[in-house]
């Protein structure tokens, strides 16, 4: 039985970095006391032995180390004695790297290994899937043992043997590793130093721990215990180990699953209160309708004061965030978008959505970011070749503010003064801006629609103005590319992410990142601002989808079992669901409350780069490069889980047994879906280039 | 694994690099250490360039990805890997070495900068359709068809497969093998599996597309038949409706052919030709009815009503290009249409008897099969022919029909064989030596040769100067530094400079109307899907509604026992199939026949019974053969065209099924489909 003292240590961490760290050197002492009371005398004499080798080798005593080598019946201590003139020669690299320094019996991994796996491979069928996920941080760092120990060739034998073993999705990681062959290629790799410096979380019931702990101390494999103590960090949970299913639903991730304790911290996902409409607009409305129906305008005001009752309890307070102050022509838009919402149509099993699909012909370069406006009107489309384009998709034409010269000579107190600044006859559909230096790779209109933001491989996001169609600012601080940028629902903040790793957030008039959200392995590829403005939802490369809070910075859910890449994302409109898909061709869905896992929609044979809600929530839509809109039933999964919405499985990824969720799937003729954007009224918008082959 | 780790720089090609760097002898260690680094270094940026790959959101890898990966990684990118062709290469051995490299070409500035400047590439436009309606993908152009041509195909193929269903999702599907029925022939006939007849039922949409399409292929008005023929060129969605087209095509030829009506004929034939160039239409399982009509209107003996004046030949010449696009889109070691048709044509060649006409269709038809075809079978006749065109011009027997037949037969064979013989006969020309070669023809043969050869050369030389112009593109952009917002505006400037129409520049959309150009995109809240298509006359969305749709078999015989009756001559005739249930509702199995004379025009109405004379349609060739062949016999009765029965006798060999149960058929079949005489 295990000791109460671990335990504790395992199961308590807590999602502050600093904690981790204690948690994990809770983990690192606690075994190592265990082993030293458990080692049998022979074991302890290896040791000693290995020590006096050390110390007559590093004295130069040649002659009686091989004497004591062939009396101990030793095999020709290669790796101490490459390990140990390295530590002579490069005392820096070795400090670095010095986690895989090993004085063990390097040339017997592979037979750890397989004793690993045929006890995993023998133990209770409960047990097996648990215990499965051993093997590849096992086999992993074993490998990279090897190689740092200069055993190449065993390394490279090891490698071979075993990694077809490995699952499908660690193949991608496992063909980076693969290209490490010497020490000196482990510096600088990315993964590598991933690895190195994290630890490698798996999740484990506790009966499945302690026939792992009954197995390591049968087979005091000393190498394979410091293994899982230095790199490993096994989260015992209490209750039924978990099948095949349920394993294999939130692995995928580079560094393992997420700890239990990462998503514990409440999230206030729900959506705070409209702020109230003052009536003078309304009655400005009035005056526009002109002698409508009295009776139709009661009731869409009464309406309108029902919605702003309802007080969500998930909801953050409204001051939680400094928000811009709404301006007249906000409240304006928000009242128009309302009364377009009221000619919605609702869409479920029965009623499919129409789909409006905009086609780029004739594209030069390749179009590698489009993004619409949050009211349809205007499409932005990102090109390899730099260059940004925007078109109305209205029949308003763009145009751009007068000269100062004339703005000067306006009346200022004119009803329509944003009308009169516009030059009539500039009016273009489309508007080129020129100004980055690589491909645009995301798009983001504000929710006002005067500017719009760019990101692109040059390492900087561009704020245009889309009343000059000009460059207002450059934020320079990624260096490297950034893959994804977008604007807060509320204006003024907006989120960017790329190469470095980090998402940073940033407000529109500052050169400095207000928050930089630090904590995944790979790159930030995606990132999704919740409607409430609280909080950023960032998809990596690292297979794992984040949530931060805004507030302070924190990361408050991690969730995994993306098995590659994740490239987009969507909210549902209510805040609490979180849909993510990417280069694995699978669409999750996530229920952000607890962080679990709800529904996997498989049925897409390209990786998926567009996902969107329908303005009710009721419908998934996802495009694709293999030129497939998917319509999903999600209404579905939330209708089930809403019957059995109970705390007890909240810590296992159960997935909701529904079948079938796809409803439709519209095949383009060569046009990949880059962009699925749902109209106020619930018309979906797709956006592509066509491919001409 | 090791099959995985194998693509590594070998030491060797290290040393061949370090070679051709200059360095001589490069240590066996060195090369091999670099070797080493050399792989983990290229893999790391290959893994590197698949993630801009991604974000790229693309399937192929491309340079810049590379240059991309290597700046990230604060490597100076390479320059000049730019070009939008393949870059090809080479290979070369010797010295027990084998080698693959990349040939790159000086390139002289002067050339490039004094290039004439290439069109300006089009700009980038959006274009809004419909991709969906409420759940349902619409069959426009702008969408994928419905039924993929692989699966119609597929369909198709498998004998004992009843009806398949061929819409997805929203589409209803096409056959129901509840109604198939097989008439005349019990299916308990021992051993002969019997495939049931496919019914498809038309919905009212594309009832009133097919009456439209008809009517306005083969009406007065041309800017309609334009429209008419453009959207059965384009349009996805068809398949459901090919049965209806072939068999109009070949009913109208064959009431046409009788009527020598020249105009029509050549209507239908543009049909065909539509048909044949709709990308989305399998059109391989209807043959047995195209090409009949299309070999009547090669072959018959007369087409037209004043064979003197009326250029008839323009129709056989266009029908044998349709022939020969046929036998090479369509032949197969099944089929065998392409020997097939050659036999045919060959034999009216050999028949000395054969009509002046006939011949003149069966020399055009072989020269339309190909290069191979004029120079094994049509070079060797030259001078027979040429015996006869001489016997014709200068005979003792001045008849002006047989004059014009011959000068079209010579200038048929001018302009066919001057090109091949150019390509086969070494130069230099020699009137003489022609003039024993080719008999008659001999001289003007030369002359024509010549002006082939010079006609070659000059396109040769044409080509060679654009290839090199397009190399010399092709290279500009290496000039450029891909990088920096200037650089990209100088590259995408500079690689559509090509003067020949190539992959580079971005071509119009198939999609994309010419009369429409850069649409505004309509408003999302009130989208206008099809207006920026006038060629496109019905969207058809749904093939639902069973209840008003009628069914038609899919190889519908359709009796011709009233198109003789209405045989009396007039302008144009127009033959119309209006299904029975719109006819009469209970006339079902009794064809009817309704004719109408609206000013001139003449409307012949054949209804045909929903669900009365249906064969199957592994029969359909045999058929479609005595279509033909009664249409001769027909033809034979007025003692007009005895030409057409050689043709016709001779497709009859075309048809491959010469089993029992297909002559049975056809016994079965004749009496329906004689013709009565003449009223």
């Amino acid at each position: 039985m295990a000791d109460p003292n671990r335990t504790v240590v395992v199961t308590d961490g807590s999602n502050d970095a600093s904690a981790v760290s204690g948690a994990a050197a809770g983990v690192q002492s606690s075994p190592k006391g265990e082993k030293g009371a458990g080692t049998d005398p022979s074991k302890m004499d290896q040791q000693t032995l290995a020590a006096v080798l050390q110390f007559l080798k590093n004295n130069k005593l040649r002659d009686a180390e091989a004497a004591l080598r062939r009396e101990a019946k030793l095999p020709d201590g290669n790796g101490d004695s490459g390990g140990s003139s390295r530590v002579a020669t490069s005392g820096e690299v070795s400090l670095v790297l010095s986690a895989y320094e090993s004085e063990g019996d390097l040339a017997r991994y592979c037979e750890y290994y397989n004793s690993l796996s045929s006890f995993i491979e023998s133990s209770l069928d409960a047990h097996k899937h648990e215990l499965g996920c051993l093997l590849y941080p096992v086999f992993i760092h074993m490998y990279l043992q090897l190689v740092y120990n200069r055993h190449e060739k065993e390394a490279h034998k090891f490698f071979n043997r075993f990694s077809v073993e490995q699952e499908d999705w660690h193949q991608e990681d496992l063909r980076t590793l693969s290209t490490v062959k010497t020490r000196e290629q482990m510096e600088g790799n990315d993964l590598m130093d991933t690895f190195r410096s994290s630890k490698f979380v798996l999740r484990m019931s506790r009966d499945s721990y302690q026939s792992l702990r009954r197995y390591l101390k049968q087979n005091e494999h000393r190498e394979l215990l410091s293994i899982l103590q230095d790199h490993l960090f096994i989260d015992v949970f209490d209750g039924v180990p978990r099948n095949r299913e349920q394993v294999q639903a939130t692995s995928g991730a580079m560094m393992g699953e997420a700890r239990r304790d990462a998503n514990k911290v409440k999230v206030l996902y729900g959506l705070p209160k409209e702020p109230d409409i003052n009536v003078p607009l309304d009655d400005d409305d009035e005056g526009v309708e002109g002698e409508d129906k009295p009776k139709k305008k009661k009731q869409k005001k009464d309406l309108l004061l029902n919605k702003n009752k309802k007080a969500d309890p998930n909801a953050p307070p409204p001051s939680r965030i400094p928000l811009p102050e709404l301006k007249d022509a906000d409240k304006l838009e928000k009242v128009l978008s309302w009364k377009e919402g009221l000619k919605r149509v609702p869409l479920g099993r029965e009623n499919l959505p129409s789909i409006c699909f905009y086609t780029l012909a004739n594209a030069y370069q390749n179009v590698s970011a489009v993004g619409v406006s949050e009211d349809s009107s205007l499409l932005a489309a990102g090109f390899e070749d730099s260059n940004v384009r925007v078109w109305s998709l209205s029949p308003q034409r763009l145009r751009t503010m007068r000269n100062a010269s004339e703005l000067d000579q306006l009346d200022k107190e004119a009803d329509d003064i944003v009308e009169r600044m516009m030059d009539e006859k500039t009016a273009a559909d489309s508007w080129l801006l020129h100004g980055h230096t690589g491909p645009v790779y995301s798009t983001s209109f504000s929710p006002d629609r005067e500017q719009l933001l760019t990101s692109s491989e040059d390492g900087t996001v561009r704020l245009w103005s889309l009343h000059t169609y000009s460059n207002l600012v450059v934020y320079k601080g990624h260096n490297y590319p950034v893959w994804d940028v977008q604007f807060s629902p509320t204006g003024y903040y907006f989120v960017s992410g790329g190469h470095d790793r980090v998402a940073r957030l940033w407000g529109t008039d500052q050169f400095q990142p207000i928050r930089m959200f630090v904590g995944h392995y790979s790159d930030v590829t995606c990132i999704q601002y919740h409607p409430n403005s609280n909080y950023v939802a960032t998809g990596s490369s690292d297979r794992t989808v984040r949530l931060w809070d805004v507030l302070n910075g924190n990361c408050v859910r991690v969730m995994t079992g993306h098995k590659a890449a994740v490239h987009t994302l969507a909210w549902s409109p209510d805040g609490r669901y979180l849909a993510s898909a990417g280069v694995d061709k699978n669409v999750l869905l996530w229920d952000i409350a607890y962080g679990r896992l709800l529904a996997e929609m498989k049925g897409h044979t390209d990786p998926i780069y567009s996902l969107c809600f329908s303005r009710e929530g009721s419908i998934l839509a996802s495009g694709g490069i293999d030129n497939t809109v998917k319509i999903w039933d999600v209404q579905k999964v939330f209708e089930e889980i809403a019957g059995s919405d109970d705390l007890t499985s909240l810590d296992r990824a159960s997935l909701v047994e529904v079948g079938s969720l796809l409803l439709g799937s519209f095949q383009t003729k060569a046009t990949p879906v880059l962009k699925l954007h749902f109209s106020h009224r619930n018309l979906l918008l797709g956006c592509g280039r066509y491919q001409h082959s | 694994m090791s099959d995985r780790v194998l693509p590594d720089v070998t030491a060797e090609s290290i040393k061949v690099i370090a070679e051709s760097a200059g360095i001589g002898q490069l240590p066996d260690e060195a090369a091999a250490a670099l070797a080493e680094d050399a792989t983990y270094r290229l893999k790391q940026i290959t893994q590197e360039a698949v993630k801009f790959m991604h974000h790229g959101k693309r399937r192929k890898l491309s340079t810049a990805d590379f240059d991309n990966a290597l700046k990230l990684k604060n490597v100076e990118p390479l320059y000049g890997f730019h070009a939008e062709e393949h870059i090809p290469f080479r290979f070369a051995s010797g010295g027990g070495r084998e080698l693959h490299f990349y040939e790159e070409k000086e390139v002289e500035l002067g050339d490039i900068i004094n290039a004439p400047l290439p069109r300006i590439p089009l700009d980038v436009n959006l274009k809004a359709h419909w991709l969906a309606i409420e759940g349902v993908q619409p069959s426009i152009p702008e969408n994928p068809p419905p039924v993929p041509k692989e699966d119609q195909h597929a369909a198709d193929r498998p004998p004992g497969v009843t009806a398949k269903p061929s819409g997805k999702d929203g589409t209803k599907p096409a056959g129901k093998p509840g109604k198939a029925e097989v008439k005349g022939l019990p299916s308990e006939v021992a051993g002969v599996k019997l495939k049931p007849v496919l019914t498809h039922e038309l919905s009212v949409e594309q009832q009133l597309y097919y009456r439209e399409i008809t009517e306005a292929c083969v009406g007065s008005c041309e800017s309609r038949r334009a429209e008419a023929l453009q959207s059965l060129a384009t349009d996805p969605g068809l398949h459901q409706m090919i049965p209806r087209f072939s068999t109009f095509v070949c009913e109208g030829v064959r009431v046409n052919v009788v009527q020598s009506n020249l105009a029509l004929l050549i209507y239908l034939m543009r049909m065909v030709k539509a048909l044949m160039d709709n990308t989305t239409l399998h059109l391989e399982k209807y043959l047995h009815e195209v090409i009949p009509a299309v070999a009547t209107c090669i072959l018959s003996k007369q087409l037209c009503q004043r064979p003197d004046v009326d250029n008839h030949w323009a129709l056989r010449d266009f029908a044998a290009r349709l022939m020969g696009n046929m036998c090479r889109n369509f032949s197969s070691n099944i089929n065998n249409i392409q020997s097939r048709m050659t036999k045919t044509y060959t034999k009216i060649l050999h028949d000395e008897q054969s009509h002046l006409a006939t011949r003149y269709g069966a020399l055009a038809g072989l020269a339309e099969m190909g290069h191979d075809v004029v120079k094994s079978l049509l070079i060797p006749k030259l001078k027979e022919e040429g015996e006869k065109v001489k016997m014709l011009m200068e005979g003792p027997v001045h008849n002006s029909v047989d004059k014009t037949a011959a000068e079209h037969i010579r200038a048929l064979l001018l302009k066919h064989c001057a090109p091949v013989l150019a390509k086969i006969r070494p130069g230099p020309d020699n009137q003489e030596q022609y003039k024993t070669d080719f008999g008659h023809l001999g001289p003007l043969l030369c002359a024509h040769v010549v002006k082939a050869r010079q006609q070659q050369q000059q396109q040769q030389l044409q080509a060679t100067t654009t290839t090199a112009a397009a190399a010399s593109v092709v290279q500009r952009p290496t000039l450029q530094i891909p990088q920096g917002r200037a650089s990209a505006v100088l590259s995408a400037m500079a690689a559509p400079r090509t003067p020949t129409p190539q992959p580079t520049t971005p071509s119009l959309l198939t999609i994309s109307r010419p009369s429409t150009p850069a649409n505004p995109p309509s408003t999302p809240t009130t989208p206008t899907p099809g207006t920026p298509n006038p060629q496109t006359k019905y969207i058809i969305v749904s093939t639902t509604k069973a209840s008003t749709s009628t069914t038609l078999p899919s190889t519908s015989t359709i009796s011709s026992s009233g198109l003789a009756s209405s045989s009396s001559s007039a302008a144009s005739t127009i033959v119309k199939f209006v299904s029975a249930a719109q006819g009469s509702a209970s006339g079902g199995s009794e064809p009817r026949v309704l004719a109408q004379l609206p000013s001139g025009q003449k409307y012949v109405v054949v209804s045909v019974p929903s669900s009365g004379q249906t064969t199957t349609t592994s029969q359909g060739k045999t058929q479609a053969v005595v279509m033909v062949k009664s249409e001769g016999q027909g033809s034979q009765g007025q003692g007009s065209n005895t030409g057409i029965t050689s043709a016709a006798g001779t497709l009859a060999q075309l048809a491959t099924s010469s089993s029992q149960d297909s002559t049975k058929s056809s016994t079965g079949l004749q009496g329906g489909a004689t013709p009565k005489p003449n009223s």
